[in-house]
């Protein structure tokens, strides 16, 4: 290809002239440019604070059939977990369930009547929790923590400190190290996604229906009966986006830093350049689309059609090792999916360019495939 | 050279054949005019000669380039004006000129942009977003913008739709003399008046080119005869006399009527009683471009049954 103002294919005063277009119709477009901007800081704000794996505080309610010493010592135990918060004390199990199928409470903790009874005796005591586990992820955490918890609660109750302390010593130890995130916050898994989950929406959203409005304005057939050829058309659509994209990005690091506080370990550099093959992928997806949709509309549909399966499949969601092999092949299939795992690599564990050199080149080839597939979409005619 | 020089070219949408076998040739510093009734495919015809679709059938070069394999080509030394205004209406007025410089590589930009401002008389108004110009301003625009780059042939598709009298003479002035430094123009239009600037014309009707020739040509071509009364209570006269052998247009001109037909025996037997009847004068008149057309209309209703 040859660059030169005489080039059929590519000269920089066409690209320019439809660079500068385009950024005026943006500039001028002013919902659609405040949402570009706007719409990424309030869905980090909102879903940053919103979304929790593992909840804690949770409503439960307390069936104590004697209110003995060790009774109290066992909720004082469980409330210091964090994960329960007794609001109800019932005095009969069907009450209880009536607030469990109702939805009120989330945990039924039931203490026996001959519990005291059994744990002076050492006659192997016992208590009965119901977790309400229509939302696995909700009692999971809470369910978790409570043997160790219940056990040494009651040995301390007991005057027993000294045994539980040697019953410590002998028992196998099993040393868990939380890399990364050791007080397992969500947000630091959450709010990184949550950038590649707003550059997915927004990025192809905005390209999707690029060249669709042009169709639907009636602009094209003059664009086209123009000498600009299909390269510049495309790469006049693309870059203006890849720009709103950075700044995107600078917000969104920057918002993510400042409001969650999520540690940033790895380079910076690295990050960056791994963000602009990522968003260059979406815009050129999003651009795909638009050489394929007919209306905004129908162009609106399919950039929702990737949407889904990109939140859902990719990791942002869901744990991606949790899925069967064929969703995991085609959460591979998804540009959102490398990115999560080069920025959480990146900015969490301090990954260097060696150990996500894999998710680049899957990123890179992303960009390959849908600027191959654009080109050869693009009509250069009205047929 | 032609200018134009196509060849049985013929475009279906669907089942439906659009352009049908049209070929045409235009010379260097010719101006043309494509004739022909609504949704007969003026549009489609010129949109394949600029290369904006592709025909299924025939062939042809357009300013010595191929029509299908060089239309990168074509595009650059072809003003096309599209039908419905199609320039950025969220860009004012310099702005969009800016981008068509730009576009066609044009430098300095600003000052082929002041020069067009001027010359369209809109410098006042540069800053004016294009969307919210009068309709007859969006069509000098959009002329000014695609002669901007001074192409060597000029397609215009009914640039003059919705202009002031004023202005649409300043147009033709203008196509005029730039067709006298050898630009070519093609130019569809419903006026008549236009039609009779034209060095030449087209007709096309349903997607088949009718007739083509000079002005006079086409109408001496069209055999038709034509008489004008005049007299008073015309309007009975013209319900008399539709439906009589000879008589195939009827029509009012002003305080006199043109009847008009193809076979002139049967026409003037037809006419002969009411000559001389209640003050009725008949004679002999000129048939007008526009009596052709209607025939040519009236014929292809026909045709289509
Ligand atoms: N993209 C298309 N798909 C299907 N049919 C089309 C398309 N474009 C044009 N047509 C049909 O082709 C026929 C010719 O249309 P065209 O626009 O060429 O007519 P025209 O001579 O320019 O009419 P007008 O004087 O109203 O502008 C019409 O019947 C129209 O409905
Ligand atoms: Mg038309």
């Amino acid at each position: 290809m040859k660059l030169s103002s005489t080039s059929m294919v590519f000269s920089w005063p066409r690209l320019a002239a439809l660079l500068i277009k385009e950024f005026i119709q943006m500039r001028r477009d002013r919902i659609t440019f405040a949402m570009m901007l706007g719409v990424p800081l309030m869905q980090l704000v909102l879903f940053g604070y919103a979304i929790n794996n593992d909840p804690r505080g949770l409503p439960a309610a307390l069936v104590a059939l004697s209110n003995d010493h060790y009774t109290r010592a066992m909720v004082t135990a469980l409330e210091t977990t964090d994960y329960y918060r007794f609001g109800h004390v019932v005095e009969s199990a069907a009450e209880a369930e009536r607030l469990m199928a109702s939805g009120a409470v989330s945990f039924v903790v039931t203490i026996p009547s001959d519990f005291a009874r059994r744990v002076d005796r050492g006659d192997n005591p016992q208590i009965l929790i119901e977790a309400d586990a229509t939302d696995p992820a909700v009692a999971s955490g809470a369910i978790s923590t409570l043997s160790t918890v219940a056990s040494e609660a009651l040995l301390r109750e007991q005057g027993r400190q000294q045994v539980a302390d040697e019953e410590a010593r002998s028992r196998l130890e099993v040393i868990v190290h939380r890399r990364y995130n050791p007080e397992l916050i969500s947000q630091f898994n959450i709010v990184p996604g949550l950038l590649g989950v707003i550059l997915q929406l927004t990025m192809v959203m905005m390209t999707s229906i690029a060249l669709t409005r042009e169709t639907e304005r009636g602009t094209m057939e003059n664009l086209l009966a123009m000498p600009a050829s299909p390269l510049e058309i495309m790469l006049g659509k693309v870059l203006p986006y890849l720009v709103v994209g950075a700044v995107q990005v600078v917000v969104v690091l920057a918002a993510s830093k400042l409001l969650f506080s999520v540690p940033f370990v790895g380079s910076l550099l690295l990050l960056l350049s791994a963000i602009l093959v990522f968003v260059l992928a979406l815009v050129l997806l999003g651009y795909t689309i638009s050489t394929i949709a007919r209306t905004q509309m129908q162009a609106l549909q399919l950039t929702v059609f990737f949407f889904l399966p990109s939140i859902l499949l990719s990791g942002f969601m869901f744990p991606y090792r949790g899925m069967p092999g064929w969703a995991q092949l085609l959460g591979e299939l998804l540009p959102l999916t490398h990115f999560l795992r080069v920025i959480r690599a990146v900015m969490l564990k301090g990954a260097g360019l060696q150990s996500i050199a894999p998710e680049i080149v899957w990123l890179v080839g992303f960009v390959v495939f849908f600027a191959a597939i654009a080109l050869a979409r693009f009509r250069r005619t009205l047929d | 050279m032609n200018a134009i020089d196509v060849t049985g070219l013929v475009k279906r949408f669907g089942e439906k054949t659009v352009v049908d076998q049209v070929s045409m040739q235009v010379g260097e510093g010719e101006i043309v005019g494509f004739l022909g009734p609504n949704g007969s495919g003026k549009t489609t015809t010129i949109r394949i000669m600029c290369g904006l679709l592709t025909p299924d059938e025939g062939e042809g070069r357009v300013l010595g380039f191929d029509l299908r394999t060089e239309s990168l080509k074509i595009k650059r030394e072809v003003g096309y004006m599209t039908q419905k205004f199609s320039f950025y209406e969220d860009l004012t007025i310099a702005e969009n000129l800016e981008f068509v410089a730009r576009l066609y590589g044009l430098f300095p930009v600003r000052t082929h942009v002041r020069r067009t401002l001027d010359d369209l008389g809109l410098t006042t108004r540069r800053n004016q977003l294009a969307g919210t110009l009068s309709g007859g301003w969006k069509q000098r625009l959009a002329l000014a913008a695609c002669i901007m780059h001074h192409p060597k042939l000029l397609l215009l598709d009914e640039p003059t739709a919705g202009v002031d009298p004023k202005a649409r003479r300043d147009f033709w002035d203008e196509i005029h003399q730039l067709a006298r430094g050898g630009l070519t123009v093609l130019v569809s239009t419903h006026y008549m008046d236009e039609a009779e600037r034209c060095h030449r014309i087209s007709y096309i009707s349903y997607g088949r080119m009718l007739t083509t020739g000079t002005v006079n040509e086409v109408i001496r071509n069209a055999g038709l005869t034509t008489f004008v009364v005049a007299g008073a209570r015309l309007n009975e006269v013209a319900a008399a006399l539709e439906g009589r052998p000879g008589v195939e247009q009827v029509a009012p001109f002003g305080a006199t009527l043109h009847v008009v037909g193809s076979d002139a025996e049967a026409l003037r037997h037809s006419l002969a009683e009411f000559d001389g009847r209640e003050g009725i004068t008949v004679t002999p008149g000129e048939t007008s471009l526009e009596d052709v057309f209607i025939q040519f209309m009236a014929d292809a209703k026909d045709n289509m049954g």
